[in-house]
């Protein structure tokens, strides 16, 4: 349903996105991970067609977010993570403005608003000014607005951000029923917990480049025994990655500085017989263990390196 | 589309909420008014009793003269915000991921703001009836100088929305829209009487060797005196030119003015959308 291919976009010297690929297929809530400035409200803003990307293209539904910019608007809907609402307009006029900017004739309108409203359990808030709710009642209303063209893909940068915990509570219900409306959604978060309930497959990246995809649970390596390892070695990484991807029960090997990080599909005896391996191969092993057990702990070790970098937005 | 733009609606309806505009309406009337009774009022004093067409005249000048220079506070000032103001509470960006374009909000935002000040033009009408009351006006000069108003109205709103498109903040959109304007109402007449002068000095040897080729020069002075709003509503009052230079473009200087102006606002109309597109955009928050 949406497809990145080796998207790059650099801001001056920033490389925001880096050869960024990632398929996700139709009916998913898909989340997308990762530490402050790790590109991923520009990579929402490409497929938004708020942004043209250097290199590679995107596609929504087929459709390439450059050239066929204005089809994607009308399946799309989009939530910045930072936004403002209008002045002197009441939620109702809010919502049939934004139906009528997506060509919605007018006699569907005002029965759009209620029922979107409703959506988002904001019935009681139809007539009153929209820059006089609270963030919370904003952020629900903002939804509300991506809805009313009743797009098949929504994108929601950081739409829990500001929430307290009843309203993510609430979010979470409204995210998991645009799901069953059979909506594919493209979330992102940095409520980690959270993302794991609702979100089908988790993207994590870090520095503009996709660290890691898939199922929750294949992320967090809990199913199917592959568990996520981490090898620390004094040098000779990169060697070590392809020594190790030629192993029995190894996969999605990655070296990165000093560390290899692999997924690794065996019991104990098979694990020491891989550091038996790795010593005896002349690599100066420091460190051999398992990490992660939630996806939480998938994010830290994952982006380890990129913390220390809180230049968001 | 026979159904209205959407941003327009959404704009009127948030602008005729406003108490603001309710206040900008009547201090608009109440300067334009003040300047009309005081200058009755010192006219009287002059000669008590009667009020005589040629004073009638000049009132009509002053009035006219003085709605020029609130338009030209006005209009910058209504329309330095239209994008950038929407870029300021990050509404823009989602504005533009609707089916809506860059050109119809763009025109839809000038044709809002317009709108508002065609409405204050109109509110004054009633003073321009005092001025007919006391005859010495044509009814034909009283249209041309509303039509040379909703020209002027369209230009600086032009200017406004360019500015406003082109920068990010409001503020610094705001100064520039006011320097532009200033600079073609007052700038453009000042070159045009400094180049008639110096043409003047040229033709009785005052400066030698001759720079300028004089018939260019005059061109030149022409071109700009038709193109500056206080001259072409002097013209369109007076029914002269301010500056005689002898050229004559085959039309008269408010159909040059006119002209020239409603190209111009169209061009920055289509630039200030082109501003919008993405990947033109040089902001954040588009
Ligand atoms: N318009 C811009 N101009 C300059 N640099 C930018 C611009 N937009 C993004 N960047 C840079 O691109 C990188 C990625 O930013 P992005 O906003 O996509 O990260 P993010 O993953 O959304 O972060 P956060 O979690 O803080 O929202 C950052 O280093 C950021 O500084
Ligand atoms: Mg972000």
């Amino acid at each position: 349903m949406i497809r990145f291919n080796g998207i790059c976009k650099n801001f001056g010297a920033t490389r925001a996105l880096d050869n960024f690929s990632l398929e996700i297929g139709r009916g998913l809530v898909y989340g997308l991970i990762g530490p402050n400035g790790a590109g991923k409200t520009t990579a929402m803003s490409i497929l938004a067609t708020l942004l043209l990307p250097d290199a590679g293209t995107a596609t929504v539904d087929g459709l390439d977010v450059v050239e066929e910019a204005e089809k994607v608007r009308g399946i799309i809907g989009y939530m910045p993570d930072f936004f403002g609402v209008y002045d002197g307009l009441r939620a109702t006029e809010y919502l049939e403005f934004f139906a009528a900017a997506h060509h919605i004739p007018a006699h569907r309108r005002p029965g759009l608003a209620k029922t979107l409203l409703e959506l988002v359990n904001l019935p009681d808030k139809a007539d009153v000014y929209v820059d006089s709710l609270s963030r919370g009642m904003k952020q629900r209303l903002a939804l509300a607005r991506c809805l009313v063209h009743d797009p098949k893909v929504l994108i929601l940068d950081e739409p829990a951000s500001g929430l307290d915990p009843r309203a993510r509570a609430e979010m979470k219900e409204i995210i998991r029923h645009l799901k069953h409306l059979g909506k594919t959604v493209l979330i992102s978060s940095h409520i980690l917990p959270e993302l794991a309930e609702i979100c089908d497959a988790v993207a994590i990246m870090e520095k503009g480049r996709l660290v890691v995809a898939g199922t929750v649970a294949e992320i967090t390596a809990v199913s199917r025994g592959a568990r996520q390892m981490r090898v620390a070695v004094l040098d000779r990484a990169g060697e070590l990655a392809g020594f190790l991807a030629t192993r029995p029960g190894v996969s999605e090997t990655l070296a990165d500085g000093q560390e290899v990080r692999f997924l690794f599909d065996g019991n104990q005896a098979e694990q020491a017989a891989l550091l038996q391996a790795m010593v005896s191969g002349g690599w100066p092993v420091v460190e051999f263990a398992e990490i992660r057990r939630n996806l939480e702990e998938a994010f830290m070790a994952v982006t380890a390196e990129g913390v220390e970098d809180h230049g968001g937005n | 589309m026979a159904e209205i733009n959407p941003v327009l609606l959404k704009e009127l309806r948030q602008r005729f909420r406003t108490g603001k505009t309710a206040w900008l309406l009547a201090l608009y009337l109440l300067v334009i008014g003040a300047f009309v009774l005081g200058f009755m009022y010192l006219s009287w004093r002059g000669s008590p009793g009667i009020f005589q067409p040629d004073r009638s005249r000049s009132l009509f000048i002053m009035l006219s003269v003085t709605q020029l220079v609130l338009l030209g506070f006005v209009v910058p000032g209504l329309t330095a915000g239209v994008i950038s103001g929407e870029r300021e509470r990050q509404t823009l960006n989602v504005l533009l991921t609707t089916r809506l374009t860059p050109r119809q909000i763009v025109w839809s935002k000038l044709v809002s703001s317009c709108a508002f000040v065609v409405l204050l033009v109109t509110a004054t009408l009633p003073l321009y009836s005092i001025v007919f009351m006391y005859g010495g006006i044509a009814p034909g000069q009283v249209l041309g100088v509303f039509g040379f108003y909703l020209v002027t109205i369209f230009l600086f709103g032009c200017i406004g929305v360019a500015c406003s498109s082109f920068f990010k903040r409001t503020g610094v959109s705001t100064v520039t829209a006011y320097g532009l304007a200033f600079a073609l109402a007052a700038g453009t007449g000042f070159l045009a009487v400094f180049l008639h002068e110096m043409n003047r000095l040229q033709a009785r040897g005052g400066i030698s060797p001759e720079t300028w080729h004089p018939a260019f020069l005059a061109w030149v002075v022409e071109f700009l005196q038709d193109i500056n709003p206080v001259f072409v509503l002097m013209q369109i009052l007076l029914g002269e030119n301010g500056i005689p230079t002898g050229v004559n473009f085959g039309l008269p200087g408010w159909a040059v003015y006119t002209l020239v102006y409603l190209a111009a606002g169209v061009l920055l109309q289509h630039w200030s959308a082109r501003l919008l597109l993405p990947g033109k955009r040089r902001w954040r928050n588009p």
